[in-house]
């Protein structure tokens, strides 16, 4: 059980239909701790904006509460939304506006006063500092996701939502960005973000949550679900053919000539490597595969359905 | 109230009006010139006096109350409009705002630049026509009341609409006929008895 000081957002028996009968949510709970990174990760549709939304307030929930830092996202939606910052998956922003002016909007709106320093300490952070004076229609799309990122750190968040944030974004630009939230941790921010680059999760969460056609199927730490549904292999090329069986399982080429062997902590290598050496089989090679979280998303989401 | 809030959007939109000055005043003064001439000279030598008033004179409060009927409903529907379009409402939705609050904010903005158009306008009459404003505060409580009054008809439409085209057929509908109807051009006991009603 989570420590109830420890947990930020608390989303209990959420359901969302849409007018068209659409089930976007079906009963989903949902527990994010204070100060983690958590990972949504989903194929496209399957509810994954639409629960950031619904916890932003932009989306109303058809049934369900759900509480950010104890404050309920209905009743006492102004304490709720001033701690949520949002940066949503479309680069969508008032294109004839200066930098600086859009992020001094977006603090304002939030409630909080003119902070001169403030904003440029984000400005800054972000590398934004040069362009403030452009106007975003001027940007590079890199540098507009900037700008939407600094316009939801605009009010100093505690919690900070990232919808899909390196979508169109270049391999450098990415990793300066798992640099930034990285930091944002670093200062006590909790951050919830949305992904396809599965990459993504695997380099930055605390945990992973599974989410397909509109249900949550497994949240669990990362380390613990590469763990438990992680697999090892041990891929073998021998020198000559392997023409008589041995006391592990395994699985064969069809030369005969490359040994697979999937392993876990417990059993280890020992056994087949002291296996083979008593046969005297010679080695070409010997290489280790680890399944990525890919390998496993795929698995999940396939049985599934 | 989160004043912070309003403000900010109330700021954000006047910024845009007058960032956009000329586009924004340079039209309804235009168009109220030709208004002038064509109504207030041509027209006005074989038109006389209407209850007591000369022509020219006559038609300015109607010039003023037309311009602000039509930027009140167009500015209170493109200010809530324009962040539905480009998808910038997010973070309307987002804030920690009431719905009056995000009115009042809209909807004082539009009205503000309704008040300053229909200043303008009477202002530039000056230039063609001599007239005399006699009640001061009636006219002002009338410019405010029709100006918030029509730029929340405009929030509702905006609102409403899925599409530019919405945006236009209400004005098009409601407010062209008001005007031609409503006796800002000529006395209402000149139309046929049924349209008088």
């Amino acid at each position: 059980m989570t420590d109830q000081n420890d947990e930020v957002i608390a989303i209990n028996n959420l359901h969302k239909t849409y007018v068209t009968g659409f089930k976007a949510l079906e009963d989903i709970d949902l527990s994010i701790k204070r100060g983690e990174i958590f990972a949504l990760l989903g194929p496209n549709g399957a509810g994954k904006t639409t629960l950031i939304n619904i916890v932003c307030g932009i989306v109303n929930a058809t049934s369900g509460n759900i509480k950010a830092s104890g404050f309920d996202i209905k009743k006492d939606y102004r304490e709720a939304r001033s701690l949520i910052g949002l940066v949503p998956q479309e680069l969508t922003t008032d294109m004839f506006e200066k930098v600086i002016d859009t992020v001094k909007f977006s603090r304002n709106l939030f409630g909080k006063k003119d902070d001169d320093q403030k904003i440029e300490k984000i400005l800054k952070d972000l590398s934004l500092w040069e362009k403030k004076d452009s106007k975003i229609m001027t940007l590079s799309g890199g540098m507009k996701r900037r700008v939407m990122i600094a316009k939801a750190l605009s009010h100093e968040p505690e919690i900070l939502f990232l919808d899909e944030p390196t979508a169109g974004v270049d391999v450098s630009l990415r990793k300066e960005m798992w640099e930034m939230v990285r930091k944002l941790r670093e200062n006590g921010v909790t951050i919830i973000l949305t992904t396809h680059y599965i990459e993504e999760a695997q380099e930055m969460a605390d945990r992973i949550g599974v989410i397909n056609k509109g249900k949550i199927i497994l949240v669990q730490e990362k380390k613990e679900l590469m763990k438990k549904l992680g697999k090892k292999q041990l891929i073998l090329s021998l020198q000559e053919p392997l023409n008589r069986s041995l006391n592990h399982s395994y699985e064969i080429s069809e030369d005969k000539k490359e040994l697979t062997y999937t392993f876990d902590e417990k059993t280890g290598v020992n056994d087949l490597l002291k296996e083979l050496s008593e046969q005297g089989l010679l080695f070409k090679d010997i290489r280790t595969k680890e399944s990525s979280l890919e390998d496993i998303f795929v698995g999940l989401i396939g049985r599934k359905q | 109230m989160n004043v912070h809030s309003v403000q900010a959007i109330y700021s954000f939109e006047m910024k845009r009006f007058f960032r956009t000055l000329f586009q924004s005043i340079a039209s309804p003064v235009i168009s109220t010139s030709l208004y002038f001439i064509v109504f207030g000279s041509a027209v006005a030598s074989r038109m006389g006096e209407i209850d007591g008033v000369k022509y020219g004179a006559f038609i300015v409060p109607g010039l003023v109350m037309l311009s602000i009927l039509t930027e009140s409903v167009s500015n209170g529907s493109f200010g809530i409009y324009m962040p539905r379009f480009s998808g910038t409402i997010y973070e309307i939705l987002s804030a920690p705002i009431s719905p009056f609050e995000t009115v009042v904010g809209y909807v004082g903005a539009s009205a503000t630049k309704s008040i300053i158009l229909g200043s303008v306008i009477l202002l530039t009459a000056k230039l063609f026509v001599n007239y005399e404003i006699q009640h001061p505060l009636t006219m002002i409580t009338f410019l405010v009341l029709t100006s918030v009054t029509f730029s929340l008809f405009g929030f509702i439409i905006g609102v409403w609409a899925d599409g530019f085209e919405k945006l236009q057929i209400v004005p098009l509908l409601v407010v062209t006929p008001l005007t031609f109807l409503g006796g800002s051009f000529y006395s209402i006991h000149m139309l046929p008895p049924l349209w008088q009603k």
